[in-house]
């Protein structure tokens, strides 16, 4: 078992929350992961994350959606030539549907992806340290840190007004 | 908004997962009769399998009609959802958080409906599958340059991101909901939906970039895809559909009966589920006045193809907008434009657009007229081409009328099923809306 704990603390109001970060931020404790039932700026903005890598998985997925469209199109079309109304066999401005078709569907599905793996939906915190009233009205502050630390997050929580404070193993 | 200052993030919760509780006898009286219904429409289709597709009203010179004309209708049905959740998004419009759920489920469940009828179509509709591009042992290869293969292109690639993009919206809520459920199967079920989902900064964060590219990502193809639906008759060289509006035309039709379709499922779901907090008379007024300006633009392009029928001096062109407006199909035609333009016309006075019943007539008949419009546009240009020797009539027959009412009911059935399994206003988005709890604005 590792020698980190988990304390998870839960408030009522974002301003109190985010005051709550600030203090423990102060006091060098930085490991937080904050909940909260809708996305706030004002916690963004105090956790300073960087900015979500998600944006590269849609940029990439759509160009490699738009190179297998041209690809796809105009090879296939000069494998196997199909003459119509003597039009050239490699005829790009009807392909262009196929092509941008094809880059917005890999788009879609890489921003999924990117979602998927930089959320780390499945395992971004332990389930004994998340509240289900998280996904209604509170919100929670979770401090991972090492045993020796409990005592004092658990006094900032406790003068924060903390509604609730879980401590468990992680 | 002044109403929903009353909300408080937990009663989101409460009222919209009550929606979900076990279905009352209302429902099962909708429910059932859709279910007859679904299965009248199987059987005309079976029938029609069985028999042979000249059960089907089809006659020379028309071979697109009543199936054709369910197939605009639907995808056109399927637009709103996108343009109000992702078109709207991105405009920062407030007034689409209360009914996007519904319209994006309605797109879902559109695209679900519309696939059918290509297939219900075909005269072997067992070899739809022919029409995708795979190596296979006939050596047969598809044509890029036919606006048929860019349909599949388009709507199937429409179906995906729509669906994701649903699916992608509905996620915080059903973790929502998994949180509040006690019974075991629905809890495993909604615990696996949720994918895990904890409401954490690390996953907002990715989930708000990733919801803002799937919007930058739909607009685009939301439009795309009735222009490539539109293609279809544009690029053939027939009078009435052989014209450059037909994209532009075809788009704002779409939005113009989804937002129609909007207002007729969401009204009933308002009162049946009292959503009147969420779902504002202001709501209403936002999607009234897009109704206004898609009307607007719909009742230009019917004047325009006139004028532009006549100063071509095509007398193929004239002719057929003549007969359109005066020959067989006149009452069609003349429905069309009463229902699309005449009829919306009183939403330009506020009193109208505050009005739910009045928004609730006006919508169904923008559904009517909808319909017609894409029957008049596909049968009659059909049935009279070029050469008046090939010039006859169509009319739909029992099994395309039965088959036409069972996509209503399949449609509905989806709908009434996702009324009672996933929440149909977004929980998280209308939290968005309302006052953030704050001790200092408390004190």
């Amino acid at each position: 078992m590792s020698d980190k704990q988990g304390v998870l603390g839960v408030f009522s109001y974002v301003d109190v929350t985010i005051e709550t970060i600030k203090k423990l931020r102060d006091a060098g404790f930085n490991n937080l992961r904050v909940f909260s039932p809708v996305p706030n700026h004002e916690i963004e903005h105090v956790m300073d994350e960087p900015e979500s890598i998600v944006r590269f998985f849609t940029l990439g997925g759509a160009m490699l959606g738009a190179a297998c469209g041209v690809g796809f199109t105009v090879l296939t079309s000069m494998d196997w030539p199909i003459s119509v109304s003597a039009k050239p066999i490699v005829s790009l401005p009807p392909f262009m549907v196929i092509i941008f078709e094809l880059t917005i569907l890999m788009g879609a599905l890489a921003t999924l992806l990117g979602l998927l793996v930089n959320s780390r939906l499945r395992r971004n915190a332990p389930r004994t340290m998340y509240d289900p009233r998280f996904s209604e009205d509170k919100f929670g502050v979770m401090i991972t840190c090492s045993k020796d630390g409990v005592k004092d997050v658990e006094e900032i929580l406790t003068s924060q007004g903390a509604e609730d404070i879980k401590v468990d193993g992680v | 908004m002044s109403e929903q200052n009353t909300l408080t993030y937990a009663r989101v919760n409460d009222d919209i997962i009550r929606m979900l509780d076990k279905p009352t006898f209302k429902w099962w009286a909708l429910f059932l009769p859709t279910l007859l219904f679904v299965g009248f429409g199987l059987f005309c289709f079976i029938y029609q399998v069985h028999t042979g597709l000249g059960v089907a009203g089809y006659r020379h010179p028309v071979f697109w009609g009543v199936y054709i004309t369910d197939f605009v209708f639907w995808v056109g049905i399927a637009h709103s959802g996108t343009l109000i959740s992702a078109i709207l998004f991105l405009f920062r419009a407030n007034f689409r958080m209360s009914i996007y759920r519904i319209a994006e489920g309605m797109t879902v469940f559109a695209v679900l409906t519309a696939g059918l009828f290509p297939i219900i179509h075909l005269g072997r509709p067992w070899n739809f599958y022919w029409l995708f591009p795979y190596p296979n042992q006939r050596e047969l290869w598809v044509n890029f340059k036919s606006p048929l293969l860019w349909d599949v292109f388009a709507v199937s690639t429409y179906l995906t991101v729509s669906s994701v993009f649903f699916f992608i919206g509905l996620i915080p809520d059903i973790a929502a909901v998994r949180d509040r459920v006690k019974e075991v199967p629905r809890k495993i079920i909604y615990s696996v939906l949720s994918l895990g989902w904890k409401g954490s900064n690390w996953e907002w964060l990715h989930y708000s970039r990733a919801y803002l590219f799937f919007a930058a990502f739909a607009t685009p193809l939301v439009l795309s895809v009735h222009s490539v639906v539109s293609w279809d008759f544009a690029m053939s060289n027939l009078p009435g559909w052989h014209t450059t509006i037909f994209a532009p035309y075809f788009v704002a039709g779409a939005i113009f009966s989804g937002l129609g379709m909007v207002i007729t499922l969401t009204v009933p779901i308002r009162k049946i589920f009292h959503l009147e907090e969420y779902i504002t008379l202001d709501n209403y007024d936002g999607m009234a006045k897009l109704i206004m300006l898609t009307s607007g633009i719909v009742g230009y392009a019917y004047g325009i193809e006139f004028f532009m029928a006549w100063y071509s001096g095509s007398p193929a062109e004239w002719g057929q907008f003549y007969y359109r407006a005066t020959g067989e199909y006149a009452l069609f035609y003349w429905i069309m434009v009463v229902c699309n333009v005449i009829i919306p016309l009183p939403l330009w006075f506020k009193s109208v657009r505050w009005n739910i019943k009045a928004l609730f007539i006006i919508s169904i008949f923008i559904n009517i007229g909808m319909w017609f419009e894409r029957f008049n546009i596909i049968v009659i240009s059909l049935s009279r081409g070029f050469d008046p020797a090939a010039w006859g009539i169509y009319m739909p027959s029992w099994v395309e009328i039965g088959i036409t009412i069972g996509s209503f009911a399949w449609f509905f059935m989806f709908f009434l099923i996702f009324l009672k399994t996933l929440p149909s206003v977004s929980i998280a988005e209308m939290k968005e809306i309302l006052p953030i709890p704050k001790k200092e604005a408390k004190s």
